[in-house]
């Protein structure tokens, strides 16, 4: 059964654990600022909402890439950059219309979630399961009720 | 079935493979025009840059792929497009008939009408011939005239400065990138681009090539107003067409590209056309638009192939998009960045730290932008725009702070 990561944006308290998590598994550094996973804070709702790639079935990233650097690695489904291919064109920055792959300055290559392999990093760090690992089968179902859960939100926030 | 697709590019690869996902049977042909193995363009300015070699350029990296699919290549230019006999003429005489075609055939770059451009070291830089002969002769500090900084010379540039050649760059309009770049960003990127040691010259056209007399340097170009200029190169990017020279006198209906209905058909049924060659819609506007870029030659390269196969698949348009690296300073800009009449657009601007992004919106949808100096999520920019997200109250906030893009787009769309 795949898995795939399940936010619950209710539940994260914006402790950024997950960022440096992300960062320190993939970078070798805890700096949120080099995590691929970001955790964007509204202030006047109080609100925190992790964020980052779903392992979209479209894949426009893989698909916009000239070079075969995108690939899916099969155990996990994760849509992964292969560093020795990209040749750091960005072309992915802007055809994921999730924001979710960026550009690092420092290699000149782009970077995206990978999902670690398959042991996320940012989901065992969260203390309070706002993001969990789980099958891809619940994460649909989760994801409705976020998505009721935002509509909600909004309505309120424009009366 | 038998399918036959011109065009070994990405648009005709990302065409094959989904003909081959959908039908395990069909016959399918890839018949491309250069002697290579399946490469992207757009991988020649990292050639050039000495990131990659050539092999890195290629499409496909497994040495076997288009065998193990079943996808037979041939390194062939097809000559003719027999509409009625449903066959294909290639210029060694063969034929190749097919049931379903789709024409990638892609675009070339014009010749901008400058005397003396016939002579040796002065190349277009399109195919991966003309990077070899590039290659040739952009040796550190040689020197080195671009003819055009649009985005395709823009891009180039870069390459030519990582070769450490000494470079001038000659552009007609009035600033860098001006199909991309509105005055703001196309001069910021012009004074970038002088800081990083380019010799940018706008509005400044080149009247003839003549050889140096002397011998000092290969060429001397003859510009206005900037007058006489030293080349041991010159490279052309002035611009691209589509290649449809093979399809004159054939039933297929073409104006500056290849025209397609809303399921990427030609005038002639079964006759299919995606990528650069194809002129299809804008998405914005509806109005018939050739976007020559990657992104586009991958989509529609698999929307026709979805409706080839039986899969009827709406083509709802293709988005403009771009994005740009000018040594170091990256830009992007998506859909109508011109903005709209009655329309409103928003702007934050620090000249000195090169940042720069404008947003424009019809009612409380986004409809186009251009950023400089930011990279961080910027795809969400093309998601707001093509997912018609109405903005409500976050149109306000974003015209009062347009850098907060992710937000809105968070807020809103998920
Ligand atoms: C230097 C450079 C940099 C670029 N950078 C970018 C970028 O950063 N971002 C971006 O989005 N785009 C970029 N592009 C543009 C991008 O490469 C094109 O949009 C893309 O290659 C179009 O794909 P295509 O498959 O439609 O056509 P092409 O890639 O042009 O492929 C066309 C194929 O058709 C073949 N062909 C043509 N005529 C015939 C014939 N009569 N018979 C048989 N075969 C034929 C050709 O040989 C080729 O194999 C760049 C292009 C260049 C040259």
């Amino acid at each position: 059964m795949m898995r795939s990561l399940s936010i619950t944006p209710a539940k994260c308290t914006g402790c950024l654990q997950c960022e440096m998590a992300c960062s320190y598994e993939n970078e070798g550094v805890f700096n949120p600022a080099k995590s691929r996973i970001k955790v964007f804070v509204f202030e006047h709702e109080g609100r925190n909402v992790p964020y980052t790639c779903t392992q979209c079935a479209d894949a426009w990233c893989k698909n916009a890439c000239p070079t075969e650097a995108i690939q899916i690695n099969a155990a996990t489904g994760a849509k992964v950059i292969n560093e020795g291919l990209c040749v750091g064109c960005k072309v992915c920055t802007i055809a994921c219309p999730f924001g979710t792959v960026n550009y690092n300055h420092a290699t000149g290559k782009v970077i995206k979630c990978d999902l670690c392999g398959g042991d996320p990093a940012c989901a065992k760090a969260c203390p309070t399961q706002a993001i969990t690992y789980i099958d891809a089968d619940w994460t649909g179902y989760d994801k409705m009720r976020g998505w009721a859960a935002r509509t909600d939100t909004q309505s309120a926030a424009q009366v | 079935m038998r399918y036959a697709i011109i065009g070994a590019g990405p648009s005709g690869v990302v065409a094959a493979e989904t003909l081959r996902a959908r039908d395990a049977q069909a016959e399918i042909v890839i018949v491309g025009g250069e002697a290579e193995p399946a490469y992207s363009r757009m991988a020649i300015p990292y050639l050039l840059a000495g990131q990659i070699d050539e092999t890195g350029t290629y499409l496909r990296h497994t040495p076997d792929h288009f065998d193990k699919l079943g996808i037979r290549m041939v390194q062939e230019q097809v000559s003719t497009v027999d509409t009625d006999a449903r066959r294909l003429l290639l210029s060694n005489g063969s034929s190749l008939d097919f049931d379903r075609l789709l024409i990638a055939s892609g675009s070339h770059p014009v010749k901008p009408p400058v005397a003396g451009l016939d002579q040796p070291a002065i190349h277009h830089c399109w195919t991966l011939a003309d990077a070899r002969h590039i290659a040739k002769y952009a040796s550190p500090d040689s020197r080195v005239v671009l003819m055009g900084a649009g985005f395709i010379g823009s891009i180039i540039m870069e390459a030519l400065v990582r070769r450490k050649v000494r470079l001038t760059l000659v552009e007609k309009a009035d600033r860098m990138v001006p199909r991309m770049m509105d005055q703001t960003a196309g001069n910021l990127i012009k004074q970038w681009c002088i800081g990083q040691g380019v010799d940018v010259r706008t509005s400044t056209q080149v009247d003839a090539i003549d050889t140096d007399p002397s011998g000092s340097a290969r060429y001397l170009l003859r510009t206005t107003p900037s007058g006489v200029i030293p080349a041991d190169l010159v490279v052309v990017a002035t611009g691209v067409r589509p290649t449809i020279g093979f399809l004159q006198g054939s039933a297929i209906e073409t104006r500056l590209g290849v025209l397609v209905d809303d399921h990427l058909q030609t005038s002639v049924e079964g006759i299919y056309a995606a990528g650069d060659v194809c002129e299809g819609f804008d998405w914005n506007t509806g109005a018939r638009a050739i976007h020559a870029i990657q992104p586009v030659a991958a989509e529609t390269g698999r929307l026709a192939a979805l409706n080839m196969s039986g899969c009827r698949t709406v083509y709802t348009g293709s988005l403009g998009m771009n994005v740009l690296d000018s040594i170091g300073l990256i830009s992007t800009s998506f859909g109508q960045w011109q903005g709209i009449d009655g329309g409103d657009q928003t702007q934050l601007l620090d000249e000195s730290g090169y940042r720069y992004i404008k947003l424009q919106f019809e009612e409380d949808r986004l409809i186009g932008a251009i950023t400089l100096g930011t990279t961080e999520h910027v795809g969400v920019i093309r998601g707001l725009i093509q997912s018609r997200t109405q903005l409500g109250a976050w149109r306000q906030r974003l015209i009062r702070d347009p850098s907060r893009v992710m937000e809105a787009y968070l807020a809103n769309a998920q």
